[in-house]
């Protein structure tokens, strides 16, 4: 095996097969390993990774964490309430303070779609995207394929149906990117507000309507809506959200017998998923959150390869 | 007068009625163009048949009526009603309007939802529904308000009104100004199919103006509006469209820069119509003069040319649909210095000869008149009515063209006098209405506000 030919995972877009297989086949491993006793190894011993959120999270930095922490590195978090981005620090001066400590690994979180990227610009160290704006979070997709992948042996071929706020979406971006180089078939099914221009050539078939496009599906993946959205600027109403775009029983019955129910999380139960279906048996719901972690593992190893050796 | 409520066939009791023929009448039917004389049969609410073969026989059983040559067209379907009920029950209620309509030919009336509360929850579709089947003696539907409380912000549940029964997405009286919003519920309802009408006129430029700016304005001392702030909604809406999609309607133009607007959008190809008020197709801005309140109506009365401009597009067919825009006013609103009045004047029971004018006038010829208050709305609306053919439902009138009168408002059968032709002389006259197979009006049978001159 060749190994991961990137210096830096900011985007979807522009992994091919092999790149993927390559991660996930590093995750399945790690994901092993994270079910014995003895979680930890050294691979990263030595390497000091930072993990960078201008926004909250709490499942992804606390899965970066395990990662690295899991490989032996040092993990440092930086917490923007207290940083000096609130004196008024710029980007780019971050990028370059931290980067003077001679970091290993940066994870970053972003508000602002590109932020992640121009900070990868200044920096010597790798650079993982966590998020950005509305534009990317490759690891989630990656967690996402695994899961996939480990339920349904193969992912190319399958139909995936993603469900719910495409338009504010990051994770939609990267799921359709990673989904068409693994030669899925992606669906989109959100309504026309919720839906960015000229969705179809991001590579997915656009439905603004739900029970039509989930028919067949292999796979049904629902996205966060933001209460704020659901105001009447977005979307009317909660209520008039779930009738029409959320997933209940009835809808889910147009899918396969046998598809999977995921979600990134953190899900608003009875907004876009039914909280029955949230515990249904074919929901991969928690698995995807363990899948995470083993993501994460496999993409700090692989670009460690990539860093100046010892 | 024989009033019948309307109920559905399933809760209609009673033996099977015999069938009803009405011979020797003029048929016209906009929509094929069929204008002809014969005759016509209804039977269990449906016309059972029709054509030249049954001018003079009757099926056996059937209780003839001789039509002696008069009019016998599709009832009118009149697009934009404004109701008191619920909330302003002192200016019209649903069992008002349904008889003035009745009397005026108007066999299904398409309710606003300005009313107080504004019907932009499911519950009050629901409680439209209910209250005209209980009350009304034509056909009620109900537009529900695009956005919460009509205030141009929050778009409304398009989906679950639309699935409840409401028949199209209007603001009401009022436009939206914030063109973000008005893209959004574009966008939105265009996922349901919904058709979108829309009051066009821009607020910050109308301001509290009283009538339409001009000459006439000028010399009465009142603050005008231009047509302009009409014509910018309307293009800024079909550019809307043009980007998204959609069902867009122009309920009440005004002008011929908004005409020429909504000519070039359907020549692009857009799902855009436009319809005008029977003011604007008979009334002009001079009608104002001596401050007379009934006269101040909503877009307000423009000058001549534009007049002649709304009568050519419904003559050309550019203009799709002709309202009465009903507007029940008190006297309370409505008799107070022109600036302070109320927009709006009833329009009813007048609607249908008044529009006559434009026939005797030899402006517009009868069926092109007729099929822009039958076919026409029915089509925009996707109503199954508006039509004479085997099958459809039988909602008919029997009208005399010719018939001279003067309208006297105390007369009216609407709760609400506020017509700005009373006292004007009219040609025409609605002899009988049938809904669903029912006579719900009859002339002669009551003392109407149509006097003999």
């Amino acid at each position: 095996m060749k190994g991961f030919p990137h210096r830096h995972l900011l985007s979807c877009e522009g992994l091919t097969a092999p790149d993927i297989d390559f991660l996930l086949n590093l995750a399945d491993e790690a994901a092993e390993r994270n079910r014995d006793i003895e979680k930890k190894r050294h691979i990263l011993s030595g390497r000091t990774v930072i993990n960078l959120f201008f926004e909250a999270s709490t499942r992804t930095q606390a899965s970066f964490e395990l990662a690295g922490k899991r490989l032996g590195a040092d993990v440092m978090n930086m917490v923007v309430a207290s940083s000096s981005v609130k004196k008024g620090e710029t980007l780019i001066d971050t990028a370059v303070t931290l980067n003077a400590m001679r970091p290993d690994i940066i994870v970053v979180r972003h508000h602002a779609a590109g932020a992640v990227e121009l900070l990868a610009q200044k920096v010597d160290c790798s650079v993982v995207n966590a998020g950005d704006g509305a534009h990317q979070h490759p690891t989630q997709a990656l967690l996402d394929a695994l899961t996939i992948r480990r339920n349904k042996g193969e992912i190319a071929g399958l139909t995936v149906a993603i469900c719910g706020d495409i338009l504010h979406s990051r994770v939609a971006r990267s799921n359709i990117a990673l989904l068409n180089a693994m030669s899925a078939r992606v669906r989109i099914i959100a309504p026309s507000t919720l839906l960015p221009s000229k969705p179809d050539r991001l590579g997915a078939e656009v439905y603004t309507d739900m029970w039509k496009g989930l028919e067949g599906a292999d796979v049904v993946m629902m996205l966060r809506l933001q209460h704020e959205r659901m105001d009447g600027a977005y979307v009317p109403s909660q209520r008039e959200f779930f009738h029409f775009f959320g997933l209940d029983h009835e809808k889910l019955a147009r899918a396969k017998p046998d598809a999977l129910i995921m979600h990134p999380g953190p899900m608003n139960r009875g907004v876009e998923i039914a909280s029955t279906v949230a515990d249904h048996s074919r929901s991969v719901i928690r698995e995807q959150v363990e899948m995470g972690v083993a993501v994460r593992m496999a993409v700090l190893e692989a670009l460690s390869q990539n860093l100046p050796q010892a | 007068m024989s009033v019948t409520p309307l109920r559905p066939a399933s809760e209609r009791s009673g033996a099977p009625r015999p069938p009803q023929a009405f011979l020797n009448a003029r048929l016209i039917d906009p929509e094929s163009g069929r204008d002809e004389l014969g005759g016509l049969v209804v039977q269990d609410g449906l016309i059972a048949d029709l054509g030249p073969h049954l001018r003079r026989n009757a099926p056996k059983d059937a209780a003839v009526i001789d039509c002696q040559e008069h009019v016998l067209c599709p009832g009118l379907i009149d697009a934009q009603v404004f109701t008191g009920e619920p909330g302003q029950e002192h200016r019209e209620t649903l069992k008002t309007a349904s008889r003035a309509a009745a009397t005026g030919g108007v066999t299904t009336i398409v309710m606003m939802p300005d009313t107080d509360p504004v019907i932009d929850q499911v519950a009050l579709v629901d409680f439209i529904q209910r209250r005209a089947r209980d009350n009304a003696i034509v056909h009620v539907h109900t537009m529900a308000a695009m956005t919460r409380g009509l205030k141009g912000e929050e778009m409304t549940e398009v989906g679950l009104l639309k699935r409840a029964g409401a028949i199209a997405f209007s603001n009401g009286k009022s436009s939206i100004a914030n063109t973000r919003v008005m893209r959004n519920v574009l966008n939105y309802a265009h996922d349901f199919d919904a058709l979108i009408i829309h009051h066009c006129e821009d607020p910050f430029l109308s301001g509290k103006a009283a009538m339409n700016s001009g000459e006439v304005a000028t010399r009465l001392g009142l603050s005008g509006v231009g047509k302009v702030a009409e014509t910018i909604v309307v293009e800024r809406d079909v550019r809307l469209v043009e980007t998204i999609g959609g069902r867009y309607h122009a309920p009440t133009i005004s002008c011929s820069e908004s005409l020429e607007v909504i000519k070039a959008a359907k020549a692009r190809g857009l799902n855009v119509t436009c319809g005008v008020s029977i003011n604007h197709l008979t009334l002009n801005e001079n009608d104002v003069t001596g401050y007379r309140t009934f006269f101040k109506v909503r877009p307000p009365l423009r000058h001549e040319n534009d007049r002649v401009a709304m009568v050519e597009g419904i003559d050309k067919g550019d203009i799709d649909v002709i309202v009465s825009s009903h507007d029940p006013q008190d006297a309370d609103v409505k008799r107070r210095p022109f600036q302070d009045a109320a927009d709006g004047a009833v329009g009813l029971e007048t609607l249908l000869p008044a529009a006559l004018r434009l026939y005797h006038s030899g402006d517009v010829d009868l069926v092109t008149l007729l099929k822009a208050m039958t076919s026409n709305p029915a089509k925009l609306l996707g109503l199954h009515s508006g039509r004479l053919a085997k099958g459809a439902i039988a909602d008919i009138i029997l009208v005399d063209l010719n018939q001279p009168w003067v309208v006297n408002k105390d007369l009216l059968a609407s709760r609400s006098k506020n017509s700005p032709f009373d006292e004007a002389r009219l040609q025409g006259r609605v002899l009988r209405t049938l809904v669903a197979g029912n006579t719900v009006y009859q002339y002669a049978d009551r003392q109407s506000a149509m006097t003999n001159v």
